[in-house]
C-alpha cells in the first residue's frame, strides 16, 4: 500500500472518456453565461450602454446593484468586488462589470460585444517601481498589499568588515498555469423546502473557499450553499482562489434567471483575466569571509500583487521564508513587500512565491562563486544548513539533513565534472552550439506557512459503505496529482486492507468535511495524517462495538463494515489536525517554525545554446529530492516530471506580455509551453528519509519541483556562455541575445 | 440538402457520418465545428475543448483513421466520413492495449489531454509503422499536456507500439 505504485483510481474513467468534467455535465435548459469586462486599467465606471440589434429582454443581466449579499470576494483580505458598480472604481483591465446569460451561446457572445462601458479613465500603476514610488497612490496609504520583515542577528556591522560583499538584482516574470481545461462553473439556484439553495459544480481546488464566498455573496447560512468539485483538468494553483470569483458569477446568473447557468471560459478569456504567478524583483546582498563562509544576507523581495490582495499576503510569506535558501547564515534581514498595480490580480501557482526568491538565491550563489573564485559546488558545500543549524526565522533543523550528499548524487547522475571539463574544451571551438551544465539546491516548506494549519484545523474522515468498502471523506480535490489514489493507499495501509476496498467519496460540501484547500503540498502530508488517525479510530469503533475481531482478513473486515452499516445506518469516523508538540510560530515577528518540515532537492541541467538563433535546448536533467517516504513512486515521479517541465518553461519560454495592464499574448499560439519535443528525459531520484509527522513518513511533494529548474537551467547557461547578465526569467532567445550583445558592445 | 434560415441564407446542412461505428444523420449549422457537433449535439463529451484554435490537441478525433483537431474542422467537412472518438475505442468495457498502456504507465494525470493523446497513439499503432523515440515525441507534439512533462506519455506510447509490433510478429496477417 504505502510505497506501492497503485494504479490511479480514476485512470480508467479518464482513458475511456467517461470522467465528467464541469463542461461535460448535462443540464437541461441551461443558459450560457458571459462576463463583460473593463478594457482600461483604471477609472471610474460612469455608465453601461446596451447596443442596438440585440433582444436584451431575452437576456439575464446582473450588475453590482443586483447582488443580494456582500459584493466582496471572501479571501485573505476582503477587498475585491464581484462586480464594479456605477460610480465605483475600476482597478484593472479585466474587471468584471456586467454578467449576461442567454440560451443561445452565439447570441450571448454577440451581446457581449454590443455592450459599451463608459469609463472615466484615471492614471494607472503598471509596474513594481511605479507602485513603490506611489505614482500614483492606488491602494491604501502606501500601495502595499503586505509587508513582512524577518530578522536574525544584525547584518549591519558585517558589511564593512567582511572580506567580500556581493550584490545582485534578479527578476522573474508572470507565468500562466495553463491547465488544459479552462475555468468552468455550472450553477443552479432554486428554492428547496422554502429556502433558497445555491449549488455550484465547478473546476475548483478548494470547495470550502467557494462555499465561503457564496455564503458571503448571497448572505446565506452554511446549509443553503453547496459546492461540488467535478473532475478537474489541471489547476496548479490557478483554480485555488479564482473559483470564488467565477463561481460567484455563475451563481448570480443562476439566481437572477432561475435557470441553470454554465460559465465556461474560452482560452483567451481565461488567460487574460485569471491569476498568474506573481512577477518579482529581488535584490540580494551577501557578505563572505576570505574562505567563502556566508556571514550576512540581506534580501529585498518584492512581488507585483496586482489590483487586489487576493492571496498575495500568503504568497509573499512563503517567498520571504524561502529567500535565504538552504544556507547557514548568522545574520539575515529579509524585507518582503507585495505591491499593488492596476493589473489583474496574480494568485497561487505551484511554488507560491518560493520559485521567485529561490531563483534569486540560487543564481546569486553561482555569481558569488564566480566572484569569489570558488567552485559553485564547494561554495554551497561550505555553507549548507545541517542538523542543529537555525534558519532565518530561528527554526532549528531537527532532521538529519545531508544536502551535500543530495547535491553529490545529482551531480554524479548528470556527469557534472566530466561535462564541465569537456565543455571547457569544446565551447571555445568555432560552431554555434555552446554547452553548459548547472544546478540548484533548494527546499520547499511542507503545508501552510506558520499558523496556517492551526487556523484551518482541517477535518477528514472515513466512512463505511453498505457493501463493506470504505470511503474517504475529505474536501481535498483531485486535479491530476493523485489524491484519490494516495488517500486510498494511506487509509488502506492504516486498516491493513487492499487498496481496492478503499475509494474517495465525491467532493461535495454536503457530504465531506472541510479538510482545507488542496494547495501548499499539504494533502498527502497533512490531510493524509488526519486520515490515518480517522482510519484507526474507525477500526477501533468496529472492534469496540463488537462488529470486528482482530486479527482480521480483508473479507472479514468487509463483512464487519457491511454488518455495522446495516445495523447502525451509517458509520463514520473523523480526525482533526492538531499542531504537533514543539512547533512554535509568531505571525508578528515571523520567528519560529515556519513549516513543520521541508522537502529538499538538488536539480541539475545540461543545456545546449545555438548562437545562430539563441534557442536553448535542455539536453539532460536530473532531479534528486528527499521527500520523506514516497507513498506512490509512479505518481510521485509524475509530479516531479511535470513540475520540472513547468519550471523549465518558466525559465526559458513562458512569457506573459502585458500592454496597458492587459495580457496581449493570451492564446496557446503565442504563450509557449513545452511540448513533447522540447524536453529531455528527466531522471528522477528519491532519497527517502521518513518524516515522523507525515502518514507513513511522507512529506509534501507537489510544489518542490517548480522551485529548482529555472535557476539550474540559467546557471547552466552561464556555464555555456560565460559571465552574462543572466538575472531574469524567462531567458527567451530575445533576452539572451540582448545579454550577449551587452558583453560584445561593452 | 440545404435549408434556409430567417435571413434567407443557406446556413444549414444535413450531415451524414459514422461515429464510433454508428451511422449518424443530423442537421447542422454549416458554421458549427465538428467538436461542437460531437460534444453538444451528440454528447460525446470525451472530446475535450482546450483552446478552440487547434493548438492543444485535446479535441483530437480520428477521421477516417487520421487524427484531426475537431475544434478547427467544420462539421460539414465530415460528411460521408468515419469518426472515432475516445468513447469508440474500448469494446464492451475492455480497454484497448493503448488505453491499458496509458493507465499502467502512469501516463494520465488530470486526464484532460488523455483522450486526444490516446487517439493519436492509436493512429500510430494502427499505421503499422515503426517509430523512433524522436519520431514518437514529434508525433505527439501536437498535444499539450501540462501535468506529466510527457515522459510517461511517451513511455506508454512506446510500450503500445512495442506490444503491437510483437503481436504482429507473432500473428502475421
Amino acid at each position: 500500500m504505502i510505497g506501492a505504485s497503485s494504479i490511479r483510481k480514476e485512470g480508467r474513467a479518464k482513458v475511456l472518456g467517461t470522467a465528467i468534467y464541469t463542461d461535460d455535465k448535462f443540464m437541461s435548459g441551461a443558459l450560457h453565461g458571459l462576463t463583460v469586462r473593463s478594457e482600461v486599467p483604471r477609472g471610474i465606471l460612469r455608465a453601461i450602454h446596451f447596443g442596438e440589434g440585440i433582444p436584451w429582454e431575452e437576456f439575464t443581466l446582473v450588475t453590482a446593484a443586483d447582488i443580494p449579499g456582500t459584493n466582496l470576494v471572501a479571501s485573505v483580505v476582503d477587498d475585491q468586488p464581484f462586480l464594479v458598480g456605477i460610480g465605483e472604481e475600476i482597478t484593472h483591465s479585466q474587471q468584471a462589470v456586467l454578467l449576461l446569460a442567454h440560451a443561445d451561446r452565439h447570441l450571448a457572445e454577440k451581446a457581449r460585444r454590443a455592450v459599451r462601458l463608459e469609463i472615466e479613465e484615471l492614471p494607472a500603476v503598471l509596474d513594481i517601481q511605479s507602485s513603490l514610488d506611489l505614482q500614483p497612490l492606488i491602494y491604501g496609504t502606501s500601495n502595499l498589499l503586505k509587508e513582512i520583515r524577518i530578522a536574525k542577528g544584525d547584518p549591519d556591522p558585517i558589511w564593512a568588515q567582511a572580506a567580500h560583499v556581493i550584490e545582485g538584482e534578479y527578476r522573474t516574470g508572470a507565468q500562466e498555469q495553463m491547465y488544459i481545461e479552462p475555468n468552468a462553473m455550472l450553477s443552479v439556484v432554486e428554492p428547496k423546502d422554502g429556502l433558497l439553495q445555491v449549488t455550484v459544480w465547478g473546476s475548483l481546488q478548494c470547495p470550502y473557499y467557494v462555499h465561503g464566498a457564496l455564503k458571503q455573496l448571497f448572505g446565506l447560512p452554511e446549509k443553503q450553499v453547496r459546492v461540488v468539485a467535478m473532475e478537474m483538468g489541471g489547476a496548479f494553483g490557478g483554480k485555488e482562489d479564482y473559483p470564488s470569483v467565477n463561481g460567484g458569477h455563475a451563481a448570480l446568473l443562476a439566481w437572477k434567471s432561475g435557470k441553470p447557468v454554465r460559465l465556461i471560459y474560452d482560452r483567451e478569456e481565461d488567460l487574460a483575466c485569471t491569476t498568474k504567478r506573481h512577477p518579482s524583483r529581488t535584490r540580494l546582498r551577501t557578505a563572505f569571509d576570505a574562505d567563502g563562509n556566508l556571514l550576512a544576507l540581506e534580501a529585498d523581495f518584492i512581488l507585483d500583487g496586482g489590483a487586489y490582495a487576493t492571496l498575495s499576503p500568503v504568497v509573499l510569506s512563503r517567498g520571504a521564508v524561502h529567500a535565504a535558501g538552504v544556507y547557514r547564515c548568522p545574520h539575515v534581514r529579509i524585507h518582503a513587500r507585495a505591491v499593488a498595480t492596476n493589473t489583474p490580480p496574480p494568485g497561487a501557482f505551484r511554488g507560491f512565491g518560493a520559485p521567485q526568491s529561490l531563483f534569486a538565491m540560487e543564481r546569486h550563489m553561482d555569481r558569488c562563486a564566480r566572484k569569489l573564485g570558488l567552485d559553485a559546488v564547494e561554495l554551497r558545500r561550505k555553507n549548507f544548513l545541517r542538523m542543529g543549524d537555525t534558519m532565518a526565522t530561528g527554526q532549528v533543523i531537527r532532521e538529519d539533513l545531508d544536502l551535500a550528499g543530495l547535491m553529490d548524487r545529482a551531480l554524479t547522475a548528470i556527469g557534472y565534472r566530466d561535462k564541465r571539463a569537456a565543455f571547457a574544451l569544446t565551447n571555445p571551438e568555432d560552431g554555434p552550439i555552446k554547452r553548459g551544465v548547472g544546478f540548484s539546491v533548494f527546499m520547499h516548506g511542507c503545508g501552510f506557512t506558520g499558523n496556517g494549519e492551526s487556523h484551518v484545523a482541517s477535518v477528514a474522515g472515513v466512512e463505511g459503505l453498505a457493501d463493506g468498502t470504505v470511503a474517504v471523506l475529505a474536501a481535498s480535490t483531485e486535479m491530476g496529482q493523485g489524491k484519490n489514489t494516495v488517500f486510498a493507499q494511506i487509509v488502506a495501509e492504516a486498516l491493513q486492507l487492499p487498496v481496492e476496498l478503499v475509494d474517495t467519496a465525491p467532493v461535495d460540501t454536503d457530504r465531506v468535511p472541510n479538510s482545507g484547500p488542496t494547495v501548499a503540498s499539504r494533502s498527502t502530508m497533512m490531510v493524509g495524517r488526519i486520515l490515518e488517525d480517522a482510519a484507526i479510530g474507525f477500526k477501533q469503533a468496529l472492534v469496540q462495538q463488537g462488529f470486528l475481531a482482530e486479527p482480521y482478513t480483508p473479507e472479514t473486515f468487509q463483512a464487519a463494515v457491511a454488518k455495522a452499516v446495516a445495523a447502525l445506518g451509517s458509520l463514520r469516523c473523523y480526525g482533526q489536525y492538531h499542531r504537533p508538540p514543539g512547533l512554535q510560530w509568531n505571525d508578528v515577528t515571523y520567528q519560529g517554525d515556519a513549516y513543520p518540515t521541508y522537502s529538499w532537492a538538488c536539480y541539475a541541467a545540461e543545456v545546449a545554446v545555438d548562437l545562430d538563433t539563441y534557442e536553448v535546448k535542455v539536453a539532460d536533467f536530473v532531479a534528486v529530492q528527499e521527500v520523506g517516504r514516497v507513498v506512490n513512486p509512479t505518481l510521485a515521479a509524475g509530479q516531479i516530471e511535470g513540475g520540472v517541465a513547468q519550471g523549465i518553461g518558466w525559465g526559458l519560454w513562458e512569457e506573459v506580455t502585458m500592454q496597458r495592464g492587459r495580457m496581449v499574448n493570451n492564446q496557446m499560439t503565442n504563450y509557449i509551453i513545452p511540448t513533447a519535443m522540447d524536453l529531455p528525459r528527466i531522471q528522477v531520484v528519491f532519497l527517502e528519509n521518513a518524516h515522523a509527522g507525515g502518514p507513513g513518513g511522507a512529506k509534501g511533494i507537489g510544489e518542490l519541483p517548480m522551485d529548482g529548474p529555472a535557476p539550474a537551467v540559467v546557471n547552466a547557461l552561464e556555464n555555456a556562455l560565460g559571465a552574462l547578465r543572466l538575472d531574469e526569467v524567462p531567458m527567451t532567445p530575445d533576452r539572451l541575445l540582448e545579454r550577449c550583445e551587452e558583453v560584445t558592445h561593452g | 440538402m440545404l435549408t434556409k434560415n430567417a435571413a434567407g441564407v443557406k446556413a444549414r446542412k444535413r450531415l451524414c457520418m459514422t461515429v464510433n461505428g454508428r451511422a449518424v444523420e443530423i442537421e447542422i449549422d454549416i458554421r458549427e465545428s465538428l467538436l461542437d457537433v460531437l460534444r453538444d449535439r451528440l454528447q460525446f463529451t470525451g472530446v475535450k475543448q482546450g483552446c478552440s484554435v487547434g493548438e492543444c490537441g485535446a479535441c483530437t478525433v480520428l477521421l477516417d483513421g487520421t487524427p484531426v483537431n475537431s475544434c478547427i474542422y467544420l462539421a460539414a467537412w465530415a460528411h460521408g466520413k468515419t469518426v472515432v472518438t475516445i468513447e469508440g475505442l474500448a469494446q464492451d468495457g475492455k480497454l484497448t492495449p493503448v488505453q491499458e498502456a496509458f493507465v499502467d504507465e502512469g501516463a494520465i494525470q488530470c486526464g484532460f489531454c488523455t483522450p486526444g493523446v490516446v487517439l493519436s497513439t492509436t493512429a500510430m499503432v494502427d499505421s503499422g509503422k515503426c517509430f523512433t523515440h524522436d519520431e514518437v515525441r514529434r508525433e505527439l507534439s501536437g498535444h499539450l499536456c501540462r501535468c506529466t512533462g510527457y515522459q510517461k506519455i511517451v513511455d506508454a506510447a512506446e510500450r503500445a507500439l512495442r506490444e503491437a509490433e510483437t503481436a504482429a510478429d507473432e500473428h502475421p496477417v
